[in-house]
């Protein structure tokens, strides 16, 4: 599948992974967007050069995903000799850091040099960094050493120009791959707002506890009923719940293949309704009233497919 | 625990007990594998008499013969103190080996035990083979179908599940102990290892979801729990593309009917109408049979 490198449409994002070799970019890509598990990762091999990926996702956005390959030899090919072919109309870079990396200053070397050519060449894209393979990071260190990285990359990042810097830790081995990636990817999605404003209408005619929208593939968290009360909410749900049904969901999802068929419902205890809301969304829908008549469920959530087409 | 994880685990020095309730109460015993058991100090007699099932694990990627001599020893001691013994063999790790590997290997096992048992004028008792690794489901598999051995109601239980499934559009259906994945009791279609794992893997879904929601549900029907002093029994249904339901309910004693139901054409509700008033009336059954059945003293011997 070759398109035009100067196709302007704006439904078309290009994302940059970037890194140094071994940081895991290729595993991320694949446990994300090709059902990997993690388990499967340490099969796959170094990334040559730039491996292309286009990933339909919500329908209408197409995500072109650049895994770059991190090896001294290209990381010095993308900066020279590719630089305007690379960095140009960027929308999002995501840099992945290892955290056992033993040469932070080159790491953070690299990172400054894509910002120095996106400044150049798309000064509006935004940057998202990854601070990855936390697990095997002692639990009590974690955040303090979080938070030392990112000063540093702030600091860094701010000299060029892109002041707010949004970084996770991430590893693949929980859900916090999940959380990091479903930031990512809503920061692109455009009509949030609507989506948002149909979600809580819903959720009041159901009567429903929380409604939490999933992308279809690769069920990515897009929005949920209660973001706004995530902090100061009146009890506190665990907050990595998204991931973890990102994470069941998927993993739920793969073993239907083993039936033949795909996902279709779900419904736990006449409380958790998963049903999918259109070709490209699945809303996971928990109950406030276990009671509520399945048939009358089921055909609000038919009524409600139209407003999310 | 992780498969991975198992890498880690030290030798076992010690005989060691783990204790599992379903429908029946089991011990399973993990004995050490340098053990002599011909020592006069232990007390192999007793310990050879109070069990049901006798499971000998042979490495498939060692070398194998010195595992069934041994083997052949165990099966002369056992047979002597307890002829009611069912002996199984797990030929264990295939995960490493191709598929003519394995059936190679397997057929040289099964011939060397029996050539072994022949010297020992053992030949014509039942030993049971399967093939496991701890990567895949096989595992579960073998010590469910060895389980099935030891429960006494077996027959009734196959009995009442393929009435259930003859009158409820059921393609499969399994009765699992919710926490080890094993399953108790099956129809007596022949089992595909597909459907097995699929619905194994929607008794670990089912439980994880509703989990995470759990103090929400427990806020929301804090009146309900005060006016009945009982959790609701847990059930999950989910629907996919090509129309087949996969259908979970909580039974006695954690266990959990988990059935495949194909509707052919007919909706899912009516499916489930139907299927629902079948597992009501199967669920009295389980509870009967449950109230009739004692414990026998072979069993309290183990957990005495």
């Amino acid at each position: 599948m070759s398109t035009p490198m100067n196709a302007t449409s704006n439904n078309r994002k290009k994302l940059l992974l970037m890194g140094r070799s071994g940081s895991g970019k290729s595993s991320m890509r694949s446990i994300i967007f090709s059902n990997y598990s993690a388990f499967d990762t340490r099969r796959l091999g170094a990334t040559i050069d730039v491996e292309h990926s286009h990933l339909r996702f919500l329908g209408n956005m197409t995500l072109n995903l650049w895994d770059c390959g991190g090896q001294d030899v290209f990381m010095e090919n993308y900066f020279t000799k590719q630089k305007d072919h690379i960095f140009q109309m960027v929308q999002v870079l995501i840099h992945v850091f290892d955290v056992e990396s033993t040469d932070v200053i080159k790491d953070i070397e690299i990172f400054t040099r894509a910002l120095k050519q996106l400044k150049k060449y798309s000064p509006e894209a935004k940057i998202f960094v990854l601070l990855h393979k936390m697990d095997l990071v002692q639990l009590d260190k974690r955040n303090d050493l979080f938070e030392i990285m990112m000063g540093k990359l702030q600091e860094t990042s701010s000299e060029f120009g892109f002041p707010n810097l949004v970084g996770f830790p991430t590893s693949i081995w929980d859900e916090s791959l999940y959380k990091a990636w479903s930031q990512i990817v809503c920061s692109l999605i455009p009509n949030m707002t609507i989506h948002q404003s149909n979600l809580k209408s819903l959720k009041s005619i159901l009567n429903a506890y929380e409604i939490i929208l999933f992308e279809r593939t690769t069920f990515l968290v897009i929005c949920s009923s209660n973001m706004n009360m995530q902090n100061g909410g009146v009890e506190v749900l665990d907050p990595k719940i998204f991931e973890k049904i990102s994470n069941i969901m998927k993993n739920f999802k793969q073993n239907c293949t083993k039936l033949k068929s795909e996902f279709r419902t779900l419904i736990l205890n006449d409380s958790i309704y998963v049903c999918e809301l259109s070709s490209n969304m699945v809303c996971f829908i928990v109950l406030n009233d276990p009671n509520d008549s399945r048939e009358m469920v089921l055909e609000n959530i038919r009524k409600a497919k139209e407003l999310f087409q | 625990m992780q498969p991975l994880d198992t890498l880690y685990l030290e030798s076992t020095s010690n005989p060691y007990l783990e204790h599992f309730s379903t429908l029946i109460d089991l011990a399973v015993m993990e004995l050490p594998g340098q053990l002599n058991y011909f020592e006069p100090s232990y007390d192999s007699e007793r310990l050879f008499k109070s069990v049901g099932a006798l499971v000998y694990v042979i490495d498939s990627q060692d070398e194998y013969m010195n595992a069934i001599t041994n083997l052949a020893m165990i099966m002369e001691y056992a047979y002597k103190v307890n002829p009611a013994i069912n002996v199984e063999v797990l030929i264990h790790k295939v995960d490493g080996l191709s598929e003519d590997f394995k059936a190679d290997a397997q057929r040289e096992i099964m011939q060397r035990t029996g050539e072994e048992l022949l010297e020992l004028g053992l030949d014509g008792v039942q030993v049971s083979f399967y093939l496991t690794s701890i990567f895949d489901h096989s595992i579960y598999e073998a010590f469910s179908r060895i389980i099935q051995k030891l429960i006494p109601e077996i027959s009734y239980l196959e009995n009442m599940l393929d009435n259930l499934i003859q009158h409820s559009k059921i393609d499969k259906a399994f009765l699992f102990d919710i926490n080890s994945k094993i399953y108790v009791s099956t129809d007596s279609n022949p089992v595909d290892i597909q459907t097995y794992e699929v619905c194994a893997e929607f008794v670990d879904v089912t439980i994880d979801l509703f989990d995470l929601y759990k103090t929400a549900g427990a806020r929301n029907n804090s009146k309900a729990i005060k006016n009945k002093e009982t959790t609701p029994e847990l059930k999950n249904v989910a629907q996919l593309g090509n129309d087949l339901i996969i259908y979970l309910r909580q039974m006695i004693r954690g266990l959990a009917l988990v059935a495949v139901i194909r509707p052919n054409g007919t909706d899912m509700e009516s499916c489930l109408t139907v299927a629902d008033y079948n597992v009501d009336i199967f669920k009295k059954g389980l509870e009967q049979i449950w109230k009739s059945s004692r414990v026998t003293p072979q069993e309290e011997s183990i957990n005495s």
